[in-house]
């Protein structure tokens, strides 16, 4: 039988910034998808606009592009590569949605490039709702009831024969978005309304609901010789009606007969059939009827995704890696399963184990927003766990997510709530769900009830139940050991038996290794242990025989946990990068993560892997197993760092800056001393214990004030306050103010630039990695701001001064590895904000910017390399680089969109250009902004900063825009000799009023300041709507004159595109023995 | 929504009246009804609720399992107190075990099922595999107390205890197959009667294997008899018309036959007659059969008596279908001969190429024996052979309608992929009767 050719070079296409329903799994499925290929013997050409990915380190592919994935500049980069085929499979829905408008405009055919691993005709038909509906009842597919509507009266048509509860599903949108849940005919339409906006295309399907039906997915894969295989089937515990990505999720599935089983095994072949997928993965979503097992097929995505990366670490089956392969026209049972080496990999696995997987969520940053779960995805990120039984993976799960739980007991909060008030709460999905049921439970609620509020299957609720109960019986201070074994393989964590024995954690520990009951590690390897595995793949669990094997000089890189806002892909990318380090100077990369959806969890990237939960009692296990020499924390965000301490304690050894360190910088009063002994300047601050010292410390200090309580009530953490009725105000409303819990205030330095400082250091040599000018204004947390390297606006001996401080704290806190600097300069003056001692998100992002793998060469340092040695200097951007930050406020309505002191963003994107203007345009591009060539912009400035009004104005003007204005901006400009500057009304004020105006394309830009909670009234209906209508918003005055940039650039000409190879300059002498 | 407690109420409101709307739809008259009230009644019984402590924490009573070789494996009691010999095997695949314990083919063997969980979906009537359970004892990581299944008759653990069937839960089931994978299949003594390890130790010594046995004697029915009923429909899926005039009649020799292959071949409108494996050649075909199956079955093909004069009468005259332990048969009556694997294929995901299309099936299998490729006479056409140690998987003789697989295209459990082959055979039958 004949194979088509193997294409000399592919191109692949990533999924951009990190968004809500898309995000870590496309890293972890490009990484695995440019392997495979390289492997295979392909030229590999990638294009991918965050920086802070794994897959756009410049060795992994041969052509790297961080460019924005839009038409235009995809387009660009295959006119420059000519490449023979591009793989859309690997990137999610956007590159996805990209082939599709680069088979519609012609391009794949004008350049010849074949499309493998999907067909336009395949996406579109998975993704058009009618089609795939279609298609589905051509085949025989059971599929609900349910029909396409362009309109709302359309849709309100199709109600009379679908009814009442239903779902709408808008077409071609990403993780549910824009669709929702039905109950009565009001929300209906706004539904609808806001669905019909959503699509690009238009279409919403208008569904039978089958809320309270189960849901089972399959992650399935195919070849082009017509094998088929399950990788791994999955089972929601929440019911149809949340979200698959917000659901918790077991795999294997538990509740089907076999036949039932089978009859989705082949109704999802039938479904792959249907719609043409020759080769690759797939995810295919069944509802199923618990009362009769009737079961109808919800959707199909003909491409890797979250879940198919959750089925990958799952089982062992690399599901990205073999779709690449298969895409290439290469059979399953040609490729190895690299995990038995001998067996191949057109088999499905089996697993003599449970993972469970529970989203992770981030409602606590947007007040406003309801922590209501639907059909619209709305978790940042997950965590999984692995066990002998799902009692165990589920608290291993539950443990892994680090919100301050280890157990299924109830938040004070939940326990205080009357019976009336949990049933309402369960009624609702939410992120608490879980330890709602448990209450219940707990309560002796029958189980009928809460099946009948919840839907949640028997089987999780008696499991869970059975959890509950177990706590009561683990109470009696004579606990035996076989008790306590029983416990242990439970799931229960010495923490948690400590609060019901009345002891303490490190006791329960001890009496546990003192009996002997020591975790063992036991293999995943796809076969159950059928067959002998070779790739060391691990998960503790209590049981016979340990599988760990004997450990050569290992050195532990603790990981990230779970993705969430402020601490994501960013530093998973360093931990990663860190095991090249790790390597090079000798040592086994030992891995430990929690999370599915990244590169560290890839047993391909590792020497070895632990898939267990960051927490102490499991971290300590694994350091007995492994003995390591070192463990490395500073590379995974705050996650590792909590755990040193209580790591040092049992001695082990942590590599890297000292632990006091981290503490001279935390500590508010030793930093404080810190600085005074080296002379560098901080914005005064001061700490009060009681509300009636708030007042003295804010004249003190000055207004305005930035306010960081250590214990926050609600809302956001920390706030700006310009004046002491505000202070007042907001300490009353959202902090608590006493002597155990203090609350920091600081003076805010307004109009003062903020610039971020990322360093390696060795205890003799400080290297700058990079120095990032922000382009917001100090006031908007770092992670959310937008930040250019080198700086644009920074007089060369600031820089200096920047780098002399940095070096001078460097070598005080005695720094080994990275260290982030966060300053603001205000008219000149250089203050400091806050010193970290570890990796910081910027790193990736610096790494791209520079060519220089720093999370990498702070590994080495961490092994005892030298600097001097490594022969590294201060890195060098080779072009102007960007960094423009996203954000997910789209899925929480109502949410005011205003960056603040308080992270908010999910992702970021990277543009790299000769000029500012064209790294700007390019980020704000791949952002997703609609930055407009022409049109009209609305200004409207808060009081303080009218001063700069005329001058931005002016340049605008300049660019030919029409300039629109609030009353009182509008009358500043009409005396500042702008006449022509049109008045616009503010909200409620008349009609059309702002919002209307963008709503109607009749605003294209607008500048908005914040100007404190009390002039602030009418501006987050604005922001609100401006987002709503994606038009470009910008609160601060850099901000904008940045997009002004942006505009002036985009007119001259079509952006060109640049490899990250281009500007690699010879190697240097650390790079030697790299592989 | 007013208040939560609103939104709570509009939410019971319509998911109870969505449930009782699906429940209403769909139903028809067929033995679901029947097992449906069965289900809901047993479910009603259950208000009166079992403890809701973990297994592991209500008490368990020891069990061990003691190997020929000495190894002791150890963990929990549950169904009935007994001392069990036999062979033990292990099976990964996930679904299924009610089909396993009750699939002949296990008769004398003592099963370890490698999955975390086993007993969800409690038992039920068509998912048995044949009358009884034939596995001698059960080994599991766990055994649910109570089923969530609307196919549920019955809790599994209440009917093995029912039954009589001694099971050991608990087991680290990864450690018994990581030594047995290494160790061959062995023979072994599970004790779920308390009785220590060390009074077990020298029966297991002495424990046999499936060596030269004649199991299928044993499993095998003492008389004829006929099957009609089909295989399991989904509610979401109707079943084909059939022509009631168009049935072949076709025997199945009951070497320990599967009750899938017989509602495989109701399926394909056949007309099916199960014979005792004492029939002779002569009585087949006098029978008037336009074909014959040679079932699945336990033991050594090598010591099934009088298969082969049965088969050796029968080939070339009649179309032949042969699964496992049939496929077995075959292959000794054609002149090949059999070895035993070290460990046997057990599970549901093991590849198998056809070797005319180049297809991979997915199969499920269960054998500890199989052809020596190299032993069959060249007329014995090779069809499928297993992706992941390169042993024979099918044979054929082309020429005169002969074909036998080693895996089983029934499945039960296990996946579809090669339930063609009962299509292809009742082809063959077809073309032989007209």
């Amino acid at each position: 039988m004949s194979r088509p050719a193997i294409p000399e070079s592919v191109c692949i296409l990533g999924a951009g910034p990190i968004r809500i329903g898309q995000a870590c799994e496309f890293d972890y499925s490009g990484v695995q998808g440019v392997k495979a290929l390289r492997e295979e013997g392909c030229r590999v050409v990638l294009v991918n606009s965050n920086p802070a990915t794994v897959m756009t380190d410049a060795r992994l592919a041969h052509r790297s592009y961080v460019e924005p994935l839009t038409l235009q500049s995809v387009t660009a980069v295959l006119e420059r590569e000519r490449p023979d085929a591009l793989i859309p499979t690997l990137g999610g829905q956007t590159a996805l949605n990209l082939a599709v408008a680069l088979d519609e405009e012609g391009v794949l055919e004008r350049l010849g490039i074949q499309l493998l691993g999907a067909s336009v005709r395949s996406i579109r038909l998975a993704e058009d709702r009618e089609e795939f509906r279609q298609a589905m009842t051509e085949a025989g597919l059971p599929v609900l009831p349910a029909k396409t509507v362009t309109t709302i009266e359309e849709g309100l048509a199709a109600l009379e024969t679908i009814g009442l509860p239903a779902i709408l599903r808008p077409s071609f949108t990403l993780g549910g978005w824009g669709g929702g849940s039905a109950f009565d005919r009001k929300s209906f339409e706004d539904l609808l309304r806001r669905g019909l906006e959503a699509s690009p295309t238009n279409q919403v399907l208008v569904e039978t609901s089958v809320l309270g039906w189960k849901e089972f997915e399959l992650e399935v894969m195919r070849d082009s010789a017509g094998a088929f295989v399950v990788v791994c089937s999955i089972e929601n515990l929440d019911p149809m009606g949340v979200h698959t990505g917000d659901s918790i999720t077991v795999a294997p599935a538990q509740t089907l007969t076999d036949r039932e089983y089978q009859v989705l095994r082949d109704a999802a072949r039938g479904v792959l059939d249907a719609v043409g997928v020759a080769t690759g993965g797939a995810n295919v979503q069944f509802a199923v009827n618990p009362e009769d097992g009737r079961y109808a097929i919800i959707e199909m995505n003909p491409r890797v995704s979250r879940s198919s990366a959750l089925a990958s670490k799952a089982t062992g089956f690399p599901i990205a890696r073999i779709a690449a392969k298969v895409a290439l026209g290469r059979r399953l049972d040609e490729i190895s399963n690299d995990i038995t080496g001998t067996t191949p990999a057109s088999f499905e696995p089996a697993l003599d184990y449970v993972v469970v997987k529970i989203p992770r969520f981030a409602f606590e940053k947007f007040p406003g927003a309801e922590p209501v779960l639907g059909t619209a995805m709305k978790a940042v990120g997950e965590v999984a766990a692995m066990g002998r039984s799902f009692e165990e993976a589920l608290l291993k799960a539950i443990r892994s997510l680090e919100i301050d739980r280890d157990s299924l007991e109830a938040p004070a909060d939940l326990r205080a709530a009357d019976d009336d008030g949990l049933a309402a709460r369960l009624a609702i999905p939410s992120p608490e769900r879980l330890w709602e049921l448990a209450e219940g439970l707990r309560r002796g609620w029958r189980e009928e009830r809460l099946i009948e509020i919840t839907a949640v299957d028997p089987w999780f609720l008696r499991r869970i139940g059975g959890l509950v109960a177990a706590e009561t019986a683990l109470r009696n201070p004579e606990l035996d050991a076989p008790t306590r074994l029983a416990a242990k393989r439970l799931g229960f964590a010495d923490s948690q038996l400590a609060r019901l024995q009345g002891t303490t954690p490190e006791t329960e520990r001890q009496r546990r290794l003192d009996l002997g009951l020591r975790r063992i590690r036991r293999r995943v390897d796809t076969c159950a242990a059928e067959f002998e595995a070779r790739t060391p793949y691990l998960y503790g669990s209590f049981g016979d025989r340990d599988e760990q094997p004997a450990a050569r000089r290992s050195v532990v890189i603790l990981g990230g946990g779970p993705v969430r806002i402020g601490q994501g892909i960013e530093f998973d990318a360093c931990c990663v990068e860190a095991v090249a380090g790790v390597r090079s100077e000798g040592f086994e990369a030992v891995m430990v993560n929690c999370n599915p959806e990244t590169v560290s969890t890839d047993y391909d990237a590792v020497d070895r892997l632990h898939f267990d939960p960051l927490h102490i009692e499991d971290v300590l296990d694994i350091c007995d197993a492994e003995r390591p020499v070192g463990v490395i924390v500073q590379l995974g965000g705050q996650t590792p760092l909590k755990l040193a301490g209580d790591l040092e304690k049992y001695q082990i050894p942590i590599w890297g800056t000292p632990r006091d360190a981290i503490d001279r910088a935390e500590d508010r009063g030793r930093f404080s001393e810190l600085l005074r002994d080296l002379g560098l300047r901080q914005p005064p601050g001061r700490m009060i214990s009681s509300a009636d010292q708030a007042g003295a410390a804010g004249e003190e200090l000055g207004y305005p004030l930035l306010v960081r309580p250590s214990y926050v009530l609600g809302g956001r953490a920390m706030e700006i306050v310009y004046g002491p009725d505000e202070l007042a105000e907001y300490l009353e409303r959202a902090a608590a103010v006493d002597p155990d819990r203090p609350v920091l205030l600081d003076h805010f330095l307004e109009q003062a630039s903020e610039v971020d400082v990322d360093a390696v250091a060795d205890g003799e040599r400080v290297v700058i990695c990079g120095i990032m000018e922000h382009i917001e204004e100090a006031g908007v947390h770092s992670g959310d701001s937008g930040a250019v390297t080198p700086p644009v606006s920074l007089p060369l001996e600031l820089q200096a001064e920047l780098r002399r401080q940095v070096r001078l704290l460097a070598l005080a806190l005695g720094v080994r590895g990275l260290m982030n600097v966060q300053f603001a300069i205000q008219e000149g003056v250089v203050y400091l904000i806050e010193v970290n001692p570890r990796a910081s998100r910027t790193v990736p992002f610096l790494a791209r910017a520079t060519g220089m793998p720093w999370a990498e060469l702070a590994a080495r340092v961490c092994a005892g390399a030298s600097l001097a040695e490594l022969g590294v200097h201060d890195g060098v951007p080779s072009e102007v680089a960007v960094k423009l930050p996203v954000f997910p406020f789209e899925r929480f309505p109502g949410v005011d969109p205003l960056p603040g002191p308080e992270m908010r963003s999910t992702g970021e994107v990277m543009g790299r250009g000769r000029t500012f203007g064209e790294a700007f345009a390019k980020a704000a591009l791949a952002a997703g902004w609609r930055l407009p060539e022409e049109g009209k912009v609305l200004l409207s400035f808060a009081d303080r900063d009218k001063t700069r009004l005329p001058a931005l104005a002016a340049r605008f003007e300049e660019l030919g825009f029409e300039l629109l204005a609030t009353e009182g901006t509008a009358k500043m400009l009409h005396a500042a000799g702008y006449p022509e500057v049109r008045t616009v009304f503010k909200v409620g004020q008349g009609d059309p009023d702002i919002p209307h105006l963008l709503a109607g394309g009749g605003i294209d830009l607008v500048v908005n300041t914040a100007a404190g909670r009390k002039a602030a009234r009418d501006a987050p209906s604005i922001r609100r709507a401006a987002l709503d209508a994606n038009v470009p918003y910008f609160t601060t005055i850099p901000g904008a004159y940045a997009a002004a940039e942006a505009v002036a650039t985009l007119r001259r000409g079509p952006l060109t595109v640049r490899a990250l190879q281009d500007d690699l300059g010879s190697k240097p002498p650390w790079a030697a023995n790299l592989g | 929504m007013a208040s939560q407690a609103d939104a709570s109420l509009v939410t019971l409101m319509w998911f109870k009246d969505t449930r009782a709307r699906f429940v209403r739809v769909g139903r028809r008259k067929t033995e679901w009804e029947e097992i449906r009230a069965r289900a809901m009644l047993s479910s009603a019984l259950r208000m009166v609720t079992t403890s809701s402590l973990p297994r592991l924490l209500d008490s368990p009573r020891p069990a061990h399992l003691v190997l020929a070789d000495g190894t002791v494996f150890s963990g929990f009691a549950a169904g009935a107190p007994a001392i069990i010999d036999g062979e033990v095997v292990f099976n990964t695949a996930m679904t299924g075990y009610q089909e396993m314990l009750t699939d002949p083919s296990y008769h004398g063997q003592i099963l370890c099922l490698t999955t975390s969980h086993v007993g969800q979906v409690g038992v039920n009537a068509l998912d048995a595999e044949s009358d009884r359970v034939w596995a001698r004892a059960l080994i599991v990581q766990d055994l649910d107390r109570e089923p969530s299944s609307w196919r549920s008759e019955e809790d599994a653990s209440d009917w093995l205890r029912r039954v009589g069937v001694a099971v050991g839960w608990g087991f680290d089931v990864r450690s018994i197959v990581r030594h047995i994978r290494t160790a061959g299949a062995v023979p072994g003594v599970l004790a779920t009667d308390g009785t220590e390890v060390d009074a077990l130790v020298e029966r297991a010594r002495r424990a046999r294997g499936t060596d030269g046995c004649d199991l299928a004697r044993e499993v095998a029915c003492g008389e004829a008899y006929a099957w009609d009923r089909g295989p399991w429909r989904s509610p979401s899926e109707s079943a084909p018309a059939m022509d009631p005039k168009d049935r072949p009649p076709v025997a199945v020799i009951d070497f320990g036959v599967k009750r899938s292959i017989l509602r495989r071949l109701v399926a394909e409108n056949l007309r099916v007659r199960v014979l005792p494996p004492s029939v002779s050649a002569r009585e087949v075909l006098t029978g008037g059969h336009a074909g014959v199956v040679l079932s699945n079955g336990p033991g050594d093909p090598a010591a099934v008596a009088g298969a082969r004069e049965l088969i050796d009468g029968l080939v070339g005259k009649v179309p032949i279908l042969g699964i496992c332990l049939g496929c077995q048969l075959l292959g000794l009556t054609l002149g090949g001969r059999t070895v035993k694997l070290p460990y046997g294929h057990h599970g549901g995901n093991h590849p198998v190429r056809e070797l005319a299309t180049g297809r991979v099936l997915v199969t499920s299998q269960n054998h500890n024996y199989a052809v020596e490729e190299s032993s069959l006479p060249r007329e014995v056409e090779v069809t499928h052979i297993n992706l992941t140690d390169g042993t024979l998987e099918g044979l054929a003789l082309p020429r005169v309608g002969v074909e036998a697989v080693q895996f089983h295209p029934e499945a039960a459990p296990g996946p579809n992929d090669a339930v063609g082959l009962f299509t292809r055979f009742a082809q063959r039958c077809r073309e032989t009767e007209s």
